[in-house]
């Protein structure tokens, strides 16, 4: 499939500025970092959750626990793909149990993976809460599921896509809207 | 990632590629069994039928596990007290039971064989456990996948199997599985445990065990299948001992370590030592750790998706 380049929606400073303010929305709601673990969806969730502790613990000079999720064991869709998503490991290195947790993804869409997440989320313990942080909220929600925390709200159409470039994993800091090439 | 085999039938011919998949996957779904909750819903709604139609303890609660830690419904049949005691073919009772509409079937059976001739008349996944002398893929899979975790690699390694090669399942399976993976085999034991012409498989035959020690970085003891005793064979047990068996002095002379595994059950003071068995370089528990997990991981790679 041949995607073209739409609209260039952040490049490596939009995105950085965006991952500060996220940080620094997640400590005025939490009101500081008591408690807090943060856990982020591979692939892109997993680099983005690591930037925001970074960012976190630059500012208020803590540690904050992090782990990362695979949702691929809990999607709704495996049985219906041809294509197996490969399943990668769930590392969460800390008790969940009374914890309040920050699921983070890049991209919300339909929601699914998120309801995966908290599904898995669940068999790990019984945190005291749990709220989600995206980078970017293209809309189409499927599900009855709102992000606590949104860097950019882009409204999309259902041809489009929404491309996060992370610099661990694709060379670059950027985020594209792509519209696939009939 | 999907794989290009439909069904386990054994290791012969599994491209690599396939082979890696499973192996990756596995170290993601072990993470699983450490969980407070040891169950993920990715097979929910998929039926495994379980034909034992030999004993087993180890494969057959390991599958067990695999299969509900994964949330598949299984059932289980051993062939005691079972209608194949009436008479009734193997092809009878599986399509019997495959019109009760099955996924897969994960079957041991005492002929070689047995699981590929089901493959051709059933409609569903067909997993070997275990089929006579022929292959016994997902042990051998477990074996890999604990000595790359113990090695981290195993193109180039050194890895010999000591014991009755002509009369393991595991040996072949190990032998496919290891060439395929790049590392280098050599079998080792008494000349009436060696099956003629083995070498033409790719591996090295060597009867001295010193010899096949100096060579190894890992070793796969084999269990002395007592119930073989008896039959000329090996003239006794104390022989067996004395020449193949892995003794502490043994491997301290070597001044190296070797990784040391065994399929079980152990027969302790015969093939192994207890000390070498439950040495620090003895990766036998992770073997059985990591045989619900590689289980696991083949199930989801053949039963996932449509």
């Amino acid at each position: 499939m041949e995607f073209r380049i739409k609209a260039r929606l952040a490049d490596e400073q939009g995105l950085i500025r965006t991952i500060t303010r996220l940080a620094h929305e997640i400590l005025e709601k939490c009101k500081g970092t008591e408690n807090i673990g943060i856990i982020g969806i591979r692939t892109r969730g997993d680099y983005l959750a690591k930037r925001l502790v970074h960012k976190i613990e630059e500012i208020e000079q803590v540690t904050i626990p992090v782990g990362v999720l695979d949702v691929v064991m809990y999607r709704d869709d495996v049985r219906m793909t041809t294509k197996l998503p490969s399943v990668e490991v769930t590392n969460i290195p800390f008790n969940v149990d009374g914890k309040i947790l920050i699921l983070v993804d890049d991209v919300i869409y339909t929601g699914r993976t998120i309801r995966a997440a908290l599904d898995a989320l669940m068999d790990f313990g019984r945190p005291s809460m749990i709220q989600l942080a995206v980078l970017v909220d293209r809309g189409h929600r499927e599900l009855p599921i709102k992000p606590d925390y949104v860097g950019k709200n882009i409204p999309t159409s259902i041809g489009e896509e929404v491309r996060v470039l992370m610099k661990e994993i694709d060379g670059k800091d950027e985020i594209l809207l792509v519209e696939e090439q009939k | 990632m999907n794989l290009s085999i439909k069904h386990l039938l054994g290791l012969e011919g599994v491209p690599r590629d396939d082979i890696s998949a499973i192996l990756d996957t596995a170290f993601s779904f072990r993470e699983v069994l450490e969980r407070p909750i040891k169950r993920v819903p990715t097979l929910q709604g998929k039926t495994i039928v379980n034909l034992f139609f030999e004993n087993s303890t180890r494969t057959r609660i390991s599958f067990e596990l695999a299969e509900k830690r994964l949330s598949a419904d299984t059932v289980n049949f051993s062939s005691t007290g079972s209608s194949l005691a009436k008479g009734e073919s193997l092809k009878d009772t599986v399509r019997n039971l495959f019109a009760m509409k099955m996924d897969a079937v994960v079957m041991r059976h005492g002929s070689p064989g047995s699981v590929k001739l089901l493959s051709q008349f059933v409609d569903a996944v067909v997993i070997n456990a275990g089929d006579g002398t022929h292959e016994h893929p997902t042990q051998a899979l477990l074996d890999m996948m604990s000595l790359q975790e113990k090695v981290g690699s195993l193109e180039g390694l050194n890895v010999a199997i000591i014991g009755d090669i002509c009369h393991s399942r595991v040996a072949r399976s190990n032998i496919f599985g290891l060439l395929t993976m790049g590392a280098n085999v050599a079998l080792c034991g008494p000349p009436t445990f060696m099956p003629v012409g083995i070498e033409s498989l790719g591996v090295k035959v060597i009867y001295d065990l010193d010899e096949v020690l100096t060579f190894a970085d890992a070793i796969n003891v084999l269990r002395i299948q007592r119930e073989r005793q008896g039959k000329g064979m090996i003239p006794s047990l104390r022989e067996y001992r004395a020449v193949f068996g892995i003794t502490r002095e043994r491997l301290d002379k070597l001044h190296k370590t070797i990784t040391i595994m065994h399929p079980g059950p152990i027969n302790r003071g015969v093939e192994i030592d207890s000390e070498v068995a439950d040495s620090e370089h003895s990766i036998i528990l992770h073997q059985v750790l990591n045989g619900v997990a590689v289980r696991m991981a083949v199930l989801f790679l053949l039963l996932g998706g449509k």
